[in-house]
């Protein structure tokens, strides 16, 4: 898209909504947010890059192939349930521990599998219909 | 630090789920590299079939098997229950994505690897084992969409024209079933206060079958008759499965529809009941009607893949004829049905690729003479032609005779005769494709015949052999077939497993509501 | 209070149904997406839901307050969401596909699948076999 308004301040949009995606993830635990909600955030910051400054540019932002970092997602977030393996005999069962006075727990890795996740899938299909667009 | 040694065997019912989304998610991960994808798929499908097997072993030894994900106890968290009917499909399915894995190495071409052939397929077969085994009707919903999803993906791998039209028919069609499940499974909710299907078994009988109960049961059942592909919903079977891939077509002509169908088993002998009332009339008619416009639907067509596309949907009417009789012998015999016909339509499907590689056609009017080029082939195609036909001793002959007697033995007569009419119509198509692809000369002569992979024919005769197999040494598996049944029938070592309390510990939530004040209508 | 929901409910489905019934690809996805809304509209009243506190346990207390909302239709209703998103996103990347390879939105114009390998389709070069 054909803008200066929108290049000019494309980038600090990008850095704003995605540092807003993360808080949003790590907030939904207690309060309203989580995995999912933080990684439809995460892509609209990354689509905002790719309407502003074209798809090769968030691509490169992206680092990833969308569906590569769909798979690390799905591992993470299932790497999060095997700890319970060994405490309960249990999938899924969640771990907890306090790392200075902070409450963490596996719950965290699963979402952040979610939302890698919901990244790299509405991204994977996103680029293709912008770049599509574009021809 | 770790002082408990993993203990793996105690998650031997979820490990035929698990083993292929960790599948799908390395599969993903390594995207740039196809031949790391191939080798984890393989691998992954030979782990998987290991481990559906042990547990068929230990669900024939020890009965039914049940966990709690993350050890929330039922019916507060998802169970995962194998009994012996979901034991059996979880086997067969892995056995099956196993001969189409071999199959897909040399069918699938690069340009559909790229696309995410790979990822995709792991993830339905996760979607379909998950079916097969969980517990919770809300669950059950979303390994549904699981499948769908990944289905669509696979039907679009090619991107065609024809591709596209019959992936977009199919998605509008599926869609809409499952919302009618979502619908169902709300007014379930609402009526009872839970989701957990041990729970809803002890109370559903307890209940009488308010207006919101029977639309739900209902809706159930057009639900699972879009997934299935019974009479008045199938259309978008012979509008999509004869556009894909023959890999990708085997597998969904041998698993989904089957799934709709073991759903339809599981909550109608569960949760609702089929005895009194007017679900046993309603599910018959389907039945025969299905029977009927499947195998006629097939007699009109010369295109190999869309005659074995009508005759799965005529297939499933015997099914369902065993789900509408309902008394032990013809769910038996239903159950026998359906492990025989998942093997069978698949190797058909694979057959149906090895005679396009062959005769470089899928039109039989231009094939033919395939029995002096590809004498193998031939005997290959007789093995699950002549089963799904019918004909002894094959595995065909014992599941009609098996449902056929089941329904005689009740006196619905008109039914039998159905049956066996189409069996007769069955036999018609079969013997179409053999004298029109094998037998009569060829239309264009070749010099020199054109070579069939090995790879094709390696799980084409495995699945043969599994059918010879059933059909030869059938007493084993009527065996199992019976004790399924008796599990179906009687549910308490299901309820058993899964709720080892007499009463939950403490009703909660909205259970408590209708407990107290009763259900809203 | 009932039957207004039910029959606002019911009147949102029968949209959602009427636009499936149309022509046009993209009214029908649509209408799919109005459906499962209104899917979730209906777990939203199974589980009846009416005015009460959030369920979350605040701090220093022990146990979820007594006129707590129930949380299970909230997390059917969430999934069901998600699980609609996804599916209407490729839905409408399909329909988008479509219309580039058909060259038409309309679904009766859309034969591409069903005239591969049609029975009435003319077969070339066919000579008569001898049985």
């Amino acid at each position: 898209m054909q803008s200066v308004v929108l290049t000019a301040v494309a980038r600090i949009f990008f850095t704003i909504i995605l540092t807003g995606s993360v808080w949003i993830l790590l907030r939904g635990h207690n309060e309203p947010g989580g995995g999912f909600i933080g990684g439809l955030f995460g892509a609209a910051a990354f689509a905002t890059l790719a309407l502003a400054l074209g798809v090769e540019t968030a691509r490169r932002a992206l680092l990833l192939h969308p569906v590569v970092l769909m798979g690390i997602g799905l591992f993470v977030a299932f790497a999060s349930g095997v700890p319970g393996l060994i405490t309960d005999a249990s999938f899924l069962t969640h771990q907890w521990g306090s790392l200075a006075g902070i409450k963490l727990g596996t719950t965290i890795a699963f979402d952040l599998g979610v939302y890698f996740v919901v990244v790299g899938g509405v991204l994977s299909f996103m680029f293709r219909l912008f770049a599509e667009d574009a021809r | 630090m770790v002082d408990r040694v993993v203990d793996f065997s105690a998650l031997l019912v979820v490990w035929p789920v698990l083993i292929p989304i960790l599948a799908a998610a390395v599969t993903a991960c390594l995207w740039a590299w196809p031949t790391a994808q191939r080798a984890v798929g393989i691998a992954s499908l030979v782990l998987l079939l290991g481990a559906s097997l042990v547990l068929v072993w230990t669900v024939a030894s020890e009965g039914v098997v049940a966990k709690q994900f993350g050890n929330w106890a039922a019916p507060f968290g998802i169970s995962f229950v194998a009994d012996p009917l979901s034991a059996a499909m979880v086997a067969i399915s892995g056995l099956l994505a196993f001969a189409v894995g071999i199959f897909a190495l040399a069918d699938i071409r690069p340009r559909q690897e790229r696309a995410g052939f790979h990822p995709l397929f792991l993830g339905l077969i996760a979607g379909v084992n998950g079916a097969f085994l969980t517990g919770d009707i809300f669950n059950l919903y979303v390994w549904f969409e699981v499948m769908l999803i990944a289905t669509l993906g696979l039907l679009v791998i090619n991107r065609g024209k024809a591709q596209l039209d019959g992936a977009l028919k199919y998605a509008v069609l599926n869609l809409f079933g499952t919302i009618l499940f979502l619908i169902a499974v709300a007014l379930l909710y609402g009526a009872t206060g839970t989701l957990n299907m041990a729970h809803l078994a002890r109370i559903l009988p307890g209940m009488e079958m308010s207006p919101g109960l029977t639309a739900s049961a209902l809706l159930f059942l057009a639900a699972f008759g879009i997934k299935a592909g019974v009479f008045p919903l199938f259309f978008w079977l012979p509008a999509s499965y004869h556009t894909a891939p023959i890999a990708i077509a085997a597998i969904f002509a041998g698993l989904l529809t089957k799934v709709g169908v073991y759903a339809a088993f599981r909550v109608f002998t569960l949760l609702f009941e089929m005895e009194g009332g007017f679900m046993r009339e309603i599910v018959a008619v389907v039945a025969a009607l299905t029977m009927i416009t499947g195998v006629l639907g097939a007699a009109i067509q010369w295109n190999v893949r869309r005659i074995l596309s009508f005759h799965i949907i005529s297939q499933i009417g015997y099914m369902l004829m065993g789900l509408a009789i309902a008394t032990p012998v013809a769910i038996a015999g239903a159950v026998f049905y359906i492990i025989h016909h998942i093997i069978v339509k698949a190797n058909l499907f694979l057959l149906a690729g090895a005679i396009h590689r062959a005769a470089g056609t899928d039109d039989l009017r231009k094939a033919g003479g395939l029995l002096k080029s590809h004498p193998w082939l031939a005997v290959l195609f007789l093995i699950p032609a002549l089963s799904l036909a019918g004909l002894p001793p094959l595995s065909g002959f014992w599941a009609k005779f098996l449902v056929i007697d089941a329904s005689l033995r009740v006196e619905a007569w008109w039914l039998a005769a159905v049956a066996l009419v189409v069996g007769a119509l069955t036999l018609f198509s079969m013997s179409k494709i053999w004298m029109e692809a094998f037998w009569k000369k060829p239309v264009l002569v070749r010099a020199t015949p054109r070579t069939v992979p090995a790879a094709f024919l390696i799980p084409i005769a495995l699945l043969g052999a599994v059918t010879l197999g059933i059909g030869l040494f059938a007493d084993p598996f009527i065996e199992y077939a019976r004790v399924a049944t008796a599990a179906l029938v009687d549910p308490a070592q299901y309820i058993a497993e899964v709720l080892p309390t007499l009463q939950p510990a403490s009703p909660t939530g909205l259970a408590e509501i209708i407990e107290n004040k009763g259900a809203v209508q | 209070m009932t039957l207004v929901y039910a029959l606002t409910i019911a009147a949102y489905m029968g949209c959602g149904l009427y636009m499936m019934l149309s022509r046009h690809a993209v009214r029908m996805i649509l209408g799919l997406a109005l459906l499962t809304n209104g899917a979730i509209f209906l777990i939203f009243f199974a589980g009846r839901m009416g005015a009460t506190s959030p369920p979350v346990i605040p701090r220093g207390i022990d146990a979820l307050a007594a006129d707590a909302a129930n949380a299970l239709p909230q997390a059917l209703a969430l999934t069901a969401i998600v699980i609609g998103f996804a599916l209407t996103a490729f839905a409408a990347v399909l329909a988008l596909q479509t219309y580039r390879a058909l060259g038409t939105l309309d679904v009766r114009e859309m034969r591409a699948a069903e005239s591969l390998g049609a029975p009435d389709a003319p077969s070339s070069g066919r000579v008569k076999s001898d049985g």
